[in-house]
């Protein structure tokens, strides 16, 4: 008796997501058209513009970041990483995966960064944003995977969405978090001198939640590219393609070349990244 | 032959300047539904009552008094006596529970959202303990802070900020960072923000009570001047005793969130209403804040002469009434010297006292004066006169062995 209620409501949670992908492939298909149009032209600009470059010019204008943000040491590790994936000839699907690392962090901010302010505001949006944030961390990639090529087909567009869902819970967290931390007088001095409220938010609020911000770009960068061997297997391209080739032909010198690619890309994006949260040269703002 | 026998004392009446806000019956309940705590205060109970019967926090009950334009308003208590919380109903950083606040007569508290801002950004300005200046702005921008938020040009918001970064001193400061500055210089640039849109109302919630003593007394210094050169009303928030002597036109005591006393600095040392208030103020070097004005009685003891009348009969008078000593005044009411009873002629060396002089200052004079010392106004109008008695009980009264 019991066992067949649970099977009903087990077996009825499948049922009706399966009814719900079915509702919105079947009424939903000119939005969705539009939504991977637009997808796909952003991912591909940035994809463009990468590719397009020399590789000399990408390479020497990240280095020169490096050394920016960094400092000596390390735009030399950057100079060296790139010649490195250059010299193995991983120049392109390296490329490609910044592209699609770009286009997902970027899509996750957009969305992220306003979810996250509003959350920090409303007591009732931070209560459904968490719940949203839990689903999204918790839920298994694979998962996600099926409804996105159901969507989308194969392709760029289904991984850059797979990886913004991945990758987007860190940018909304630590957004509400760096707002909800800015210290109460700053506020109160913004409103006793007569900010509205979006006055207070981008001149008081934001400016002082930036770090806790850059720090959630920094982690969704990551998590995206820690996506980006799943995604390839929904045809993203890129270095995950080099690694699951590798993994298909047990080839251990592409796995392993390829695997050593995407270190060196991580490496460089993460401490470059991470300078924006606590300032140039490491040091603490 | 007249005599005059005022009993009234001569104190420090000024006349009534206009009032700039009038504040009525305002309370703080921090709760989101005040009516109970509200009438459990009316039913008499406390602050500590409430909190245990609703478990709900009473910031300020029932406060009811008027700041007048161009004037020192100093609230001091306790801490957790709630004078933050009052300074922010002010401009409504905090919602009241119930009251109104009235500037210029118009009700702040009725006001909807866009006018109070408007209010905000023209007439009030607030200074911060903590200094709340925004770290990733340099001084001259965090000057200019107020008329940015107003939508004032950049052009013309700098020169106002500069200027505002002059007057307190810190003109060559204006590109820096706050981390780069020191806690007196940091709290400098919360003043330069605060005046560089030139408030009439700037309300200070223990501005110089993080600094050390010896920049806080240069602070009080600094606004001090700074009101001489332009009379602004200033609610100034302090625990401070001796700051509040200071500074203060008048002083309104908080405890547990009620108002137990106004009055001048001096009215409230010479009668303290309870042990509350006596407590505070009993470090306090009373010989530094009192002055001569303060001190100066006119009573039935004290007799005054006019001086176109004839010396005979005044002296007549002197002896009838057992006084020693005369004061004799011209028709302007200006004091022109003492009559002895014993001669016929006006003492020599007794100078009258200034009224504003402390007094720290009349000991001396006091103690070697043949006479209780006589007090003038700026004009040389006789005020009334210091006797050794009245010194002595002053002096008593505010040192710390008294009970
Ligand atoms: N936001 C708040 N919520 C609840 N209670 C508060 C709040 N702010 C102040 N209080 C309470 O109101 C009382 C007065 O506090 P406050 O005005 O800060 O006192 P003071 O500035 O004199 O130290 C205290 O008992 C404090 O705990
Ligand atoms: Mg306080």
């Amino acid at each position: 008796m019991d066992e067949d209620l649970a099977a009903a409501i087990g077996g009825g949670i499948g049922v009706w997501s399966e009814r719900l992908v079915n509702a919105i492939l079947d009424h939903g298909q000119p939005a969705l058209d539009v939504v991977a149009a637009l997808v796909d032209g952003f991912g591909g600009a940035i994809d463009g513009a990468l590719l397009g470059a020399p590789p000399w010019a990408l390479g020497g204008a990240i280095t020169a970041a490096a050394l920016w943000r960094v400092g000596k040491g390390f735009a030399l590790f950057t100079a060296l990483a790139f010649a490195a994936i250059f010299a193995m000839d991983l120049w392109e699907p390296t490329v490609s995966t910044l592209g699609l690392v770009l286009a997902s962090t970027a899509l996750s901010l957009a969305a992220g960064v306003p979810l996250g302010i509003w959350m920090a505001r409303s007591r009732i949006a931070d209560g459904l944003g968490k719940t949203l944030l839990d689903l999204m961390q918790t839920m298994p990639a694979f998962v996600y995977l099926i409804p996105a090529v159901m969507f989308f087909g194969l392709g760029r567009v289904p991984g850059i969405i797979a990886t913004v869902i991945f990758a987007m819970p860190p940018a909304v967290r630590l957004t509400a978090l760096g707002i909800r931390q800015v210290p109460p007088e700053l506020v109160e001095a913004g409103r006793a001198f007569g900010c509205r409220d979006h006055q207070l938010l981008f001149k008081v609020q934001l400016p002082n939640a930036l770090p806790s911000i850059m720090a959630g770009v920094n982690q969704t960068m990551m998590m995206a590219l820690s996506m980006i061997v799943v995604a390839s297997m929904i045809g993203a391209g890129g270095l995950g393609n080099v690694v699951l080739q590798g993994i298909q032909r047990l080839d251990i010198g592409l796995g392993v070349e390829s695997g050593l690619a995407v270190v060196l890309l991580a490496v460089v994006i993460d401490r470059i990244t991470q300078s924006f949260g606590t300032g140039r040269g490491g040091k603490a703002r | 032959m007249t005599l005059i026998l005022p009993s009234e004392t001569a104190s420090s009446s000024t006349g009534p300047a206009e009032v700039r806000l009038e504040v009525r019956r305002l309370c703080k309940i921090f709760a989101d539904d005040p009516r109970p705590a509200l009438s459990l205060l009316e039913a008499g109970a406390g602050k500590a009552e409430v909190l245990r019967r609703l478990n709900v926090n009473v910031g300020v009950v029932d406060a009811s008094f008027d700041i007048r334009a161009g004037e020192i308003f100093v609230i001091m208590g306790l801490s957790g006596s709630g004078k933050s919380t009052m300074v922010r109903l002010l401009n409504r950083l905090i919602e009241p529970s119930r009251g109104e606040i009235r500037l210029d007569g118009r009700d702040l508290t009725r006001l909807p959202k866009r006018e109070l801002v408007e209010v905000l950004r023209r007439d009030m300005s607030m200074v911060f303990q903590s200094f709340a200046l925004l770290p990733n702005r340099t001084a001259l921008e965090n000057a200019a802070f107020g008329l940015e938020v107003a939508g004032v040009g950049k052009a013309a918001r700098r020169a106002a900020a500069l200027r505002a970064l002059e007057q307190v001193g810190l003109g060559a400061y204006a590109g820096r960072y706050p981390r780069e500055l020191s806690g007196g210089m940091q709290q400098r640039v919360g003043l330069a923000r605060a005046l560089a849109k030139n408030p009439t109302i700037m309300l200070m919630d223990e501005a110089f009570s993080a600094l050390d003593p010896l920049i806080r007394a240069e602070m009080q210094n600094e606004l001090l001047r700074l009101q001489r050169e332009q009379a602004r009303t200033i609610v100034f928030i302090s625990h401070d005793a001796e700051e509040a002597m200071r500074i203060a036109d008048r002083i309104a005591v908080m405890e547990d969130g009620r108002i137990v006393q106004i009055g001048t600095p001096a009215e409230i040392l010479r009668e303290p209403a309870d042990e509350y208030v006596r407590a505070f103020f009993r470090g306090v070097d009373s010989s530094r804040v009192l002055r001569a004005r303060d001190l100066a009685r006119c009573d039935a003891a004290t007799v005054l002469l006019d001086e176109a009348d004839d010396r005979r009969p005044a002296l007549r008078r002197l002896s009838e009434l057992g006084a020693g000593y005369g004061y004799v005044r011209d028709r302007a009411g200006r004091f022109r010297g003492v009559l002895s009873r014993d001669g016929a002629d006006l003492l020599d060396g007794v100078e009258p006292a200034a009224g504003d002089a402390p007094v720290h200052a009349l000991l001396r004079r006091v103690a070697t004066a043949p006479c209780p010392l006589p007090v003038v106004d700026g004009q040389g109008v006789f005020l009334g006169v210091v006797s050794r008695a009245a010194l002595l009980e002053t002096l008593d009264r505010g040192s710390l062995g008294d009970g």
